[in-house]
């Protein structure tokens, strides 16, 4: 037990370095797309920042740009422009002279992590506010979001598929199951039951446990010093709210939405009052659902690569170790933050399906 | 906002979509189903189970109680048993004991009956053999007496005022 113990803080102390040394190693790139030269090295954190929160073309693990040692690997860019389809690899970004690819025709550029399109010598024009003006296809690349959510799929699929392979051959769990089964049965018992019911909650068990593990896993991921950021993309957080949110309406009962429109048991004018505030709160729910976990996750990315980059702020020893704990420190807290995201958003839409199934029997 | 906006990829957001509902609809069918099925199944075993345990404790207890009745009962009716085979042994020994002294009364009364008899005949017989006897005495004496006439008239004579006096 000891010894499993302090395996589990040695992975915990090995992640911390290991994200750190990912600081460190891309904490003097350079940002290809923008003008060379020095920066300071406060500079240099920002960009790191902004660089790992943004969604990114290619997978990269680390190394720089500017001096040929970055190591990372090309994804699929998927483009839809003007009912054309264009596919390239994002390496092609970076081979061709002026970083613009030409496909069937049509010349495409990376500029500040967007794909737009451009002339032949890739000019990009700017408005006032250093915006670029030109146009943008539709990008349905793979990015590295995109590719890292295949990747926790897969992992999923696997992790849940063996699982479940285990339960065929003998009721009794063994291996990961005894680990996983603790967690089923929390979404079941503690999450589904109490708030939708026992008549129903089987209907949306399936969405909990998957919109939970999913969550988890991909936050757990994201803790990890790959750089990966799941869900804390508001795109990705507002695919899972819409799922609940459309879940809930397709699932309202009468009762549901008698309670939207015409609320019983209060006086006429009250109804009327309320009704446009019920009808709000239909949307502001998943809308809170999305952008709490969004929230959530992207500040503890950026707190955590904040205090990382204070460790290179400061020179003095001292500071660099009290840094480097509190770094520590906070990846253990966003390891629970990790968890408990998943546990709200599976406990809110459990909330909601529940308040759309509930059946109130009126005296 | 504006920013927030700028950051919100279409892209992300359609791949997002497809991928999750794709991972929901493959987990349902290849993990959720069999996994909560196991699961439920299991539960209603353990239940079953643990039921069927306290059924069988009940039965336990009430079989001991059962046994615990049979014992009292029988202890009760070796009871009985008992008391009534002392009764009839009290019983019969105070009735061989009535009978004895009763058949041993009889037995002592016909003997004193027996005794009596035998008395009374050994009386009357002794009388028999004493009045014989008086009687040969008497008629020897007689003979003696009588062989002069004398004496015999002074006998009768004697015998005659005898009753006169009567």
């Amino acid at each position: 037990m000891q010894i499993k113990r302090f395996g589990f803080l040695a992975f915990l102390f090995a992640l911390s370095i290991s994200w750190a040394a990912n600081a460190s190693d891309s904490h003097d790139s350079h940002d290809d797309h923008d003008e060379h030269g020095e920066k300071s090295i406060k500079e240099q954190i920002a960009e790191v920042k902004e660089h790992h929160l943004k969604d990114s073309h290619s997978f990269h693990l680390w190394g720089d740009h500017a001096n040929g040692t970055s190591v990372e690997f090309p994804l699929p860019v998927i483009l839809w422009d003007e009912g054309t389809i264009h596919f390239f690899m994002s390496s092609a970004f970076h081979h061709a002279e002026n970083e613009t690819v030409e496909s069937k025709g049509s010349y495409f550029r990376l500029y500040h992590s967007k794909i737009y399109k451009t002339d032949a010598e890739g000019t990009i024009t700017y408005d006032e506010h250093h915006h670029p003006t030109n146009a943008k296809p539709l990008d349905l690349s793979i990015t590295k979001t995109v590719f890292s959510t295949i990747l926790v799929g897969l992992l999923i699929i696997w992790l849940f598929g063996s699982v479940a392979k285990n339960y065929r051959k003998d009721a009794v769990p063994r291996g990961i199951s005894k680990f996983i089964e603790p967690l089923i049965i929390l979404v079941r018992d503690d999450i589904a039951r109490p708030n939708i019911g026992e008549k129903h909650y089987k209907k949306f068990m399936p969405y909990l446990l998957t919109v939970f593990f999913f969550i988890w896993i991909a936050n757990l991921i994201g803790q990890t010093p790959l750089g990966i950021n799941i869900t804390g993309n508001i795109a990705v957080t507002l695919g899972l709210a819409l799922i609940t949110f459309f879940m809930t309406q397709f699932s309202g009962k009468k009762d549901y939405w008698a309670h939207i429109f015409w609320m019983p048991g209060v006086p006429y004018l009250m109804r009327v009052v309320l009704m446009p505030i019920e009808i709000l709160g239909m949307f502001v729910k998943p809308f809170s659902l999305m952008i709490r976990l969004y929230a959530n996750i992207l500040a503890g990315h950026v707190v955590i690569m904040s205090i990382i980059g204070l460790i290179f702020i400061f020179s003095a020893w001292g500071a660099k170790g009290a840094f480097f704990g509190l770094t520590f420190f906070l990846s253990i807290i966003e390891l629970l933050v990790a968890f408990l995201q998943a546990y709200i958003f599976t406990m809110l839409s459990a909330l909601y399906f529940g308040s759309a199934v509930e059946e109130h029997d009126h005296h | 906002m504006e920013k927030l906006i700028n950051d919100f990829s279409v892209g992300l957001f359609f791949w997002q979509l497809l991928l999750f509902v794709l991972l929901l609809l493959v987990l349902r069918k290849y993990a959720w189903k069999p996994i909560l099925n196991a699961v439920e199944d299991r539960e209603q075993s353990i239940e079953d189970a643990l039921n069927q345990a306290e059924k069988a404790r009940e039965e336990m207890q009430k079989l001991q109680s059962d046994n615990e009745r049979i014992l009292a009962e029988a202890r009760a009716e070796r009871d009985t048993i008992l008391k009534e085979a002392r009764e009839i042994k009290d019983k019969m020994i105070s009735d061989a004991k009535g009978e004895a002294s009763a058949q041993a009364e009889n037995i002592i009364s016909s003997a004193k009956e027996q005794i009596k008899n035998e008395k009374m005949a050994a009386i009357t017989d002794l009388k028999n053999q004493v009045a014989e006897m008086s009687i040969e005495i008497a008629e020897m004496v007689l003979r003696k007496e009588l062989e002069d006439k004398a004496k015999q008239s002074e006998l009768v004579k004697g015998q005659l005022d005898n009753f006169k006096m009567n």
